[in-house]
């Protein structure tokens, strides 16, 4: 693998670019591999990739039906947060902020993390106990979160409306070390930093059926023929039902619409991402100038990648009322992802029914921040049987009725 | 020079003209122009900057599809960035400025990126900028941050001084786009009686066909679309509105027009823009097509336009932008802009036609003695902030042997593509064009719509005909068809014949020369605005980032603000060339909505500031109002939060309250809690479902405060409920559960139990409800006078109907408080009325109102649970204590078998308690009680936490109650509560009844 | 955004107008239900991507639970129904057939 570097890049240059090689092979896969991984999102090659790093495994598959990173990886609001409640999500999400951290050193790619803090804002006293409530469990669980005042939020934040006469800021809840990557990057740096280390990510290849012998896992078959594997994970969102059932076993999900779009570029007004829960929306803008907006999701079952278009009146229209300076600005572009949820909206990282296959899905709205985490912990859990940081994920969680439940504390979409 | 012409323009009106000032220049136009062709003929060329490399950058487009002319427009609260020159007509007054560029558009320091661009190339930041790791976020990303963003930013305390509205429109047909394309669809969809809505984006109707010229029906365009326009508006079924973008397509027929009403005359009355919801049976696309660039070197710079644009400004404005122009194109329609440019005195060099042949247009141009050479190419254009020279090449090759000749300005054309984007939106399918080298609407793979069968039909060149004549007919058709999907029967009239010369093929080329060096490509634009040239795209394949998905968000290309209308075809051609694939098979990114960007206030409409939400009031909301009430909302709800005196803070109001209610007397206004009637003969069945606890086997006249679970098992709700009569209960809910318990009880009722005999009704707002509490809460009601309200007569947790003064109410003795406590309930419109008297007679007994943190408190020195706050969806009644409330003698309730799952048994679950600090001081909201140890991911093991936690001014302490591991068994041991203020909190677990342990208060 | 036919009111009800409530005809599992049958009832859910069989709530027009065969796919509606079935109706599964040629979804076909 070429070092990236601005040297390599000037050196390049002299030679009008066309000595870069690709950043990741494209290679037909091979007749077995120890682990194959159904999905090259984020998460997939994440987690491949932490298999390679931590425990050298590395003759792996990532097999993808159409492009890598081409599905919610690629159609998130790119924010980055742990401030979460419960101590399961806070120990992963963390752990993925803090790898978001030194990520662009560690795979050579700059996926530009960029922390430049995250509001969550009370607008009701019922939120200000909420997210109080948050910042005393953050403080205990090594998440450095911090409630603030209206007059500190107004100084992070000089576009924002103090007083609205509907819902006046109450104050915050302040992660300093939340913020944003660059999504695509993520993907691409996990995609390249896989290939190097000699693992196969087959692009445009779908898997039709997976094969297993006396309840274990030994292989799939896809439209580029029968691969065989030793163990399996199964990291494919949306579709996670489907690849579920041809497994043998069932997921508690349901998958649906969830809608996102971004202003006209304009110059940079407000450094932090900030949420307003009571009035559903959330706001950020980008390092090219677009303010990326996010909101709720559609009630119903839906595989279109549209949603419907009150949702994006509901959000905007929260947002024009909460940052008033945004009205004249104007809509480029709107789109939908579909995210799976689970019965507790949070995710499901798991052994499964059938050994040796592993299922990592139901990240509803909030699974671009998890991604070094969900891979780290699902690399461990692959490898050795056995993650602290995916234990409480279980598949079974809901027959004993042990939840994760994080609606307690946020009730928006992320 | 860019310069007004002295005849031409069929659009501006030369007796009327407007002043306005561009960068604070003032200039002068006509009536009738955009602010872009206004700029020309006041030979201001260039009008901004590019993103990346800060290029100089002029108009290069004439309508909606400009990347590159984007102003500030307006000033102060009427500001607005990145707004089209070309889409912006003119008035007088207008200010605008251009953007991107620092100190100012002819200097620019942000320039420098341009002489760096080698170094720059597409994804360049994904290499670099990684170490040292702390400089991204301290050093690289505010550099970037700098140089981020196009528009300026609107000041950060600005205010909207315009409105916004919503219309609803239902129609049979919705025609997007009111070229003729369009109107004829219109006309041949409304003679079959449908309702027929036709939008159109600019303030004129016939799009570019008047432009291009041919005939109709043996008349000028210009003509047949006037007499169309009036036939059209006479019509009762037809609606023509103009300045009306059809802005998206959405499923089962919704599409949105998005109208400015005033952007052309601002500070007029009325709303600036108005959000029409359509819901269509049929939408007919008739969106026309748009000209593409060609890819050679320079063509980015200021003076090269596509060349019906320049056809369009020399016709419609009177424009010209340059004196000395030269036409590059591979069909024979760009011929046309050179007649038309030759005929208004323009000196056409030469036309560099990539092809051997054309059709008689060229003829035409060489009859006029414009000189055309086959088979050449532009190998580049010279200047920087405007065009010098052009040199000119062999169309095969690599681009030498040139030949340069000086010029002002260039018209290139490569060819047209239909605009497919309403189609597309929905997910409409396209296929590849061979002949015209373009996608077009696939007719066999249209958006689906309710039923199954496709919904939007693409009319005219929308539709790939680009012939006169072949649009007329197709959009006739495709009208037609409309009115018949949508269940009419279109009249059988002969489409209009339309004619115009006819043109030799086109040639595919997406690059000029066709084997351009590389140090031609690399100065060869695809995306002007984010500066994506062709080396770029190529530069993207050969790195893997092969999907055409990867490529565009590899190089930016097509994500500047026109999403890619003048670039995506351009850069997947090069993309499929440089993977050796084709075009088709590479495919398209997808298209989204909006097909050009709407103003955020459009989709938030009228409701903003007061009005946006819905606001409940009680009837007696003016009163707290007016009384120093500090508002809470809850829901939709106001609620008083305290009522502060002057000179009082809110602390203080609070704590006034609550030694008054306890001491004397106090008014609350409870009648925001829900309150649904059951009724019917399977109500007590219904309820015991429920319910966790038994209602069925309540008395009439009696009370009892009922538990709600979900099926989960969580607790949701709780409150009073009273039994009525035989077959009627009526269920209390919180404030905020009153429509969610409504509509759970008629989800259940409605889906499970659908044979029981079972009403619900909600009657919140049918009632005022106020809680008459204290010491002297009989006695203030005694002297209203009315119904005997003893002890004996209405024993706590009974309630009767009466008369109370003047007032027919209904009284319930509950107590949320403790107190001695009545809550009456009047109807709604006596509600003030009763408030007033209570408030009146209370006078000699200390009557004060109190609020919702008053009331919180007196339930929390009573131990009583609140919704919300000792719950918050994880909790069950077994955590809370209320084994009591649970009936064992039910088969069946809701949550019942929920809770015997194996984590809702477990003894470990944290119970409720009450939590006394050792130092009297009041612990934290939302703290946690701490174990020892860390866990299995390293953080603090918890064994509890606070659930609610006051200051009690009675005891005057900080009490609390929380949720402890073991809690009920830990009586009197101490907890610690790190707070976020770096104290440690210690309390003591005790038994969470605070206050009167025997209730001997509430029992007098 | 949608339009279901209200099977009560008859009324052609806007996606705003309605609520959407899950997958339909789940058979209630109660108390001395068996953990799996239990899990079932309350999490496991068809999630097809294609014919599905949902409640849906005229929530803001006549307030009645009504059951729609939709597919998630194409958004296409094939019928709304009767809440208070517990299976579709003939015409209903005639209307998916003829749409849909051998579907089938959990028990129906």
């Amino acid at each position: 693998m070429k070092h990236y570097s601005a040297f390599a890049v000037a050196r390049e240059a002299l030679r009008y670019h066309t000595g870069w090689e690709r950043a990741w092979r494209s290679p037909e896969p091979k007749k077995k591999y120890d682990v194959i991984i159904v999905g090259a999102g984020g998460h997939g090659l994440a987690t491949a990739y932490y298999l390679g790093k931590n425990y050298g495994i590395q003759n792996v598959a990532v097999i993808e039906k159409g492009w890598l990173g081409g599905g919610n990886t690629g159609r998130n609001t790119t924010i980055i947060r742990s401030n979460y409640l419960q101590d399961p999500s806070a120990a992963l999400y963390e752990k993925a902020r803090g790898l978001y951290e030194d990520l662009s050193q560690d795979l050579n790619y700059n996926v530009m993390f960029s922390p430049r803090g995250v509001i969550m804002l009370a607008q009701t006293q019922h939120e200000i106990r909420g997210y109080q409530r948050t910042a005393h469990a953050n403080a205990l669980q090594g998440v450095k979160t911090e409630w603030i005042g209206p007059e500190r939020v107004k100084q992070l934040v000089p576009i924002i409306n103090l007083d609205g006469p509907r819902y006046p800021v109450l104050g915050g809840l302040w992660q300093e070390r939340g913020g944003t990557a660059r999504h695509d990057a993520v993907a691409w740096g996990y995609a390249r930093a896989c290939s190097a280390m000699g693992m196969d990510i087959i692009q445009q290849c779908e898997v039709t059926g997976v094969r297993s012998d006396n309840g274990r896992v030994v292989g799939v078959d896809t439209t580029k023929g029968a691969i065989d594997c030793e163990k399996l994970g199964i990291v494919v969102a949306g579709h996670s039902g489907q690849l579920a059932e041809m497994a043998g076993f069932r997921l508690p999900l349901e998958a649906v619409a969830l809608q996102a779009l971004v202003s006209e570029p304009i110059k940079p007004c407000m450094d932090v991402v900030v949420m307003a829960n009571t009035v559903h929306g959330y706001m950020s803008q980008s390092d090219k100038g677009e303010m990326v907006i996010g909101g709720g999701t559609d009630a119903y079952n839906n595989f279109t990648q549209r949603g419907s278009f009150h949702h994006i009146e509901e959000t905007v229209r929260a947002l024009v009322e909460t940052f008033p300076m945004i009205s004249r600005l104007k809509m480029l572009r709107q789109w939908g992802g579909i995210v799976d949820m689970t019965g507790d909206r949070s995710p499901i990282l798991s052994k499964t029914p059938l050994q040796g296959c592993f299922i990592n899905a139901g990240w509803g709205t909030g699974g671009f921040k998890a991604i070094p985490g969900s891979g780290w912990g699902m690399a461990q859990l692959m490898a050795t049987g056995h993650s602290p940081l995916t234990e409480a994920f279980t598949l079974d969680r809901f027959k004993e009725g042990r939840f994760i439940d994080e609606s307690v504390a946020a009730g928006v979409a992320h | 020079m860019s310069t007004r012409l002295a005849n031409q323009g069929r659009l501006i009106d030369r007796s009327k003209q407007v002043t306005f000032t561009f960068n604070g220049t003032s200039m002068q136009g006509y009536e009738g122009d955009t602010l872009a062709s206004a700029l020309l003929a006041n030979d201001q060329m260039m009008m901004g900057r590019s993103f990346k490399y800060h290029r100089p950058r002029g108009v290069v487009a004439s309508g909606a599809e400009e990347p590159n002319a984007l102003v500030g427009l307006g000033q102060g609260n009427r500001f607005e960035p990145n707004q089209r020159a070309t889409t912006t007509e003119l008035f007088n007054g207008l200010t605008s400025i251009s953007q991107n560029h620092w100190p100012n558009l002819e200097f620019d320091i942000g320039a420098v990126n341009t002489y760096l661009s080698r170094f720059l190339p597409a994804g360049f930041y994904y290499k670099t900028f990684i170490h040292p790791k702390p400089f991204w976020k301290h050093v690289y990303e505010p550099f970037i941050r700098q140089s981020a963003g196009l528009g300026k930013a609107p000041d950060k305390d600005s205010r909207d001084s315009d409105t916004y509205e919503h219309f609803y429109h239902f129609t049979d047909v919705l025609v997007i786009g009111g070229g003729v394309a369009g109107l004829q669809a219109a006309k041949a969809a409304a003679q079959s009686g449908a309702k027929v809505m036709l939008l159109e984006q600019t303030a004129h109707w016939g799009g570019r066909a008047p432009v291009d010229g041919g005939t109709i029906d043996g008349a000028p365009v210009d003509k047949f679309v006037e007499q169309l326009v009036s036939e059209l508006e006479t019509m009762d079924n037809v609606i023509l509105r103009n300045r009306c973008m059809g802005a998206g397509v959405y499923d089962h027929g919704y599409a949105l027009g998005y109208e400015r009403l005033t952007d052309h005359k601002p500070g007029t009355q009325g709303p600036r823009h108005r959000l029409w919801r359509i819901r269509a049976k049929q939408i007919v696309t008739a969106t026309g097509a748009i000209e593409r660039p060609l890819s050679f070197a320079g063509n980015d710079v200021p003076g090269v336009m596509l060349a019906s644009a320049m056809r369009d400004y020399v016709v419609n404005w009177g424009v010209t932008p340059g004196e000395r122009v030269i036409v590059a194109t591979n069909n024979d329609d760009a011929y046309r802009t050179a007649i038309a440019l030759k005929k208004a005195g323009v000196d056409v060099l030469r036309v560099v036609d990539a092809r051997d042949t054309a059709g008689p247009l060229a003829d035409e141009a060489r009859e006029l003695g414009i000189r055309v050479d086959p088979g050449k190419a532009i190998a580049k254009v010279k200047g920087g902030k405007r065009v010098k020279k052009v040199a000119i090449c062999n169309q095969e090759g690599i681009g030498g042997a040139r030949e340069e000749v000086e010029c002002d300005a260039v018209a290139m054309s490569g060819g047209w593509s239909p605009v497919v984007h309403m189609w597309s939106h929905c997910g409409g399918k396209l296929i590849w064009d061979d002949a015209n080298a373009h996608f077009r609407p696939d007719p066999s793979r249209p958006p689906l719509g309710v039923d199954g069968e496709g919904f939007v039909l693409a009319a005219g060149s929308s539709n790939g005909p680009l012939a006169l004549g072949d649009v007329l007919t197709d959009a006739d058709a495709a009208g037609k068809a409309a009115a018949k999907a949508a269940g009419f029967s279109a009249k059988r009239i002969k489409a209009p014949v339309g004619e115009t010369t006819a043109e030799a093929p086109m040639a595919a080329v997406w690059l000029m020369p066709a084997n351009a060096e590389i140090g031609l490509r690399m100065k060869s634009w695809l995306d002007f605005q984010n500066d994506v040239k062709v080396s770029d795209v190529q530069l993207a394949a050969r790195e893997g980032y092969e999907s055409v998905e990867h490529t565009k968000r590899y190089t930016t290309l097509g994500m500047a603000t026109d999403q890619g209308k003048l670039s995506n075809i351009n850069g997947l051609a090069i993309l499929a060339d440089a993977l050796d694939s084709e075009i088709p098979k590479v495919g398209t990114t997808t298209f989204r909505p909006p097909y050009t960007p709407i103003s955020l206030a459009s989709i938030g409409g009228e409701a903003r500031g007061e009005v946006f939400q819905p606001i409940r009031q009680t009837p007696m909301h003016n009163w707290h109002d007016q009384n120093g009430a500090d508002w809470e909302p809850v829901g939709h709800w106001r609620r008083t939060y305290a009522y502060v005196r002057p000179g009082e803070s809110v602390h203080e109001a609070v704590n006034r309250e609550v030694k008054n209610t306890r001491e004397n007397l106090g008014l609350l206004d409870a009648s925001t809690l829900g309150k649904l009637i059951v009724k019917g003969p399977d109500a007590g069945k219904f309820l015991d479902m429920m319910y966790t606890n038994m209602m069925s086997t309540l008395k009439v006249g009696k009370c009892r405060y009922g538990l709600m679970c979900s099926e989960n098992g969580f607790l949701i709700d709780d409150g009073v409920v009273a039994r009525i009569d035989e077959d009627t209960w009526l269920c209390h809910t919180t404030t905020g559960g009153a429509e969610r318990i409504h509509g759970h009880m008629e989800e259940w009722l409605q889906t499970e139990w659908w044979d029981w005999k079972v009403y619900v009704a909600n009657v919140t707002e049918q009632y005022a409800q106020i809680a008459v509490v204290g010491p002297n809460a009989r006695k203030v009601l005694e002297k209203l006078g009315g119904m005997d309200l003893s002890k004996e007569a209405l024993p706590f947790m009974e309630w009767r109907d009466g008369k109370i003064g003047e007032f027919d109410c209904r009284a319930y003795r509950i107590s949320f408080s403790g107190e001695l406590s009545y809550e009456i309930a009047v109807p709604a419109s006596q509600g003030q009325a009763f408030w007033d008297a209570l408030m009146q007679a209370g006078k000699e007994f200390g009557v004060m109102p109190y609020g919702t943190e008053c009331l919180h408190i007196l339930r929390a020195e009573k131990g009583f649970i609140m919704i919300g706050d000792e719950t918050d969806g994880t909790v069950i009644p077994q955590d809370l204590g209320l084994h009591w409330a649970l009936s064992k003698k039910k088969e069946d309730y809701l949550g019942k078998r929920a809770h015997s799952r194996t984590h809702m048994a477990d003894p470990e679950r944290w119970k409720l308690v009450g939590l006394e600090t050792v130092d009297g001081s009041v612990i934290p909201d939302g703290a946690y009680a701490v174990g020892e140890g860390v866990n299995a991911n390293g953080q603090r093991n918890m064994i509890g936490r606070v659930t609610s936690t006051y200051y009690s001014a009675n005891l005057d302490r900080g009490i609390a109650m929380g949720l402890i591991k073991f809690g009920p068994d830990r009586m009197g041991e101490i907890v610690e509560f790190p707070g976020t203020d770096g104290k440690i909190y210690k309390a003591k677990i005790v038994d969470p009844i605070f206050f009167d342990k025997d209730g001997e208060k509430q029992n007098v | 955004m949608l339009i279901l036919n209200c099977p009560y009111c008859g009324v052609d009800a806007e996606e705003t107008e309605l609520a959407a409530g899950g997958e339909a005809h789940l058979k209630r599992f109660g108390p001395g239900s068996s953990d799996d049958d239990f899990h079932d009832y309350l999490f496991m859910r068809e999630n097809p991507k294609g014919v599905h069989l949902e409640r849906w709530r005229h929530a803001n027009g006549c307030g009645k639970w009504f059951h729609a065969a939709r597919c998630t796919n194409t958004l296409e509606v094939f019928g709304t129904y009767s809440a208070q079935v517990s299976e579709p109706p003939q015409e209903i599964k005639d209307a998916i057939t003829a749409k849909r040629p051998g579907w089938t979804w959990r028990e129906f076909e």
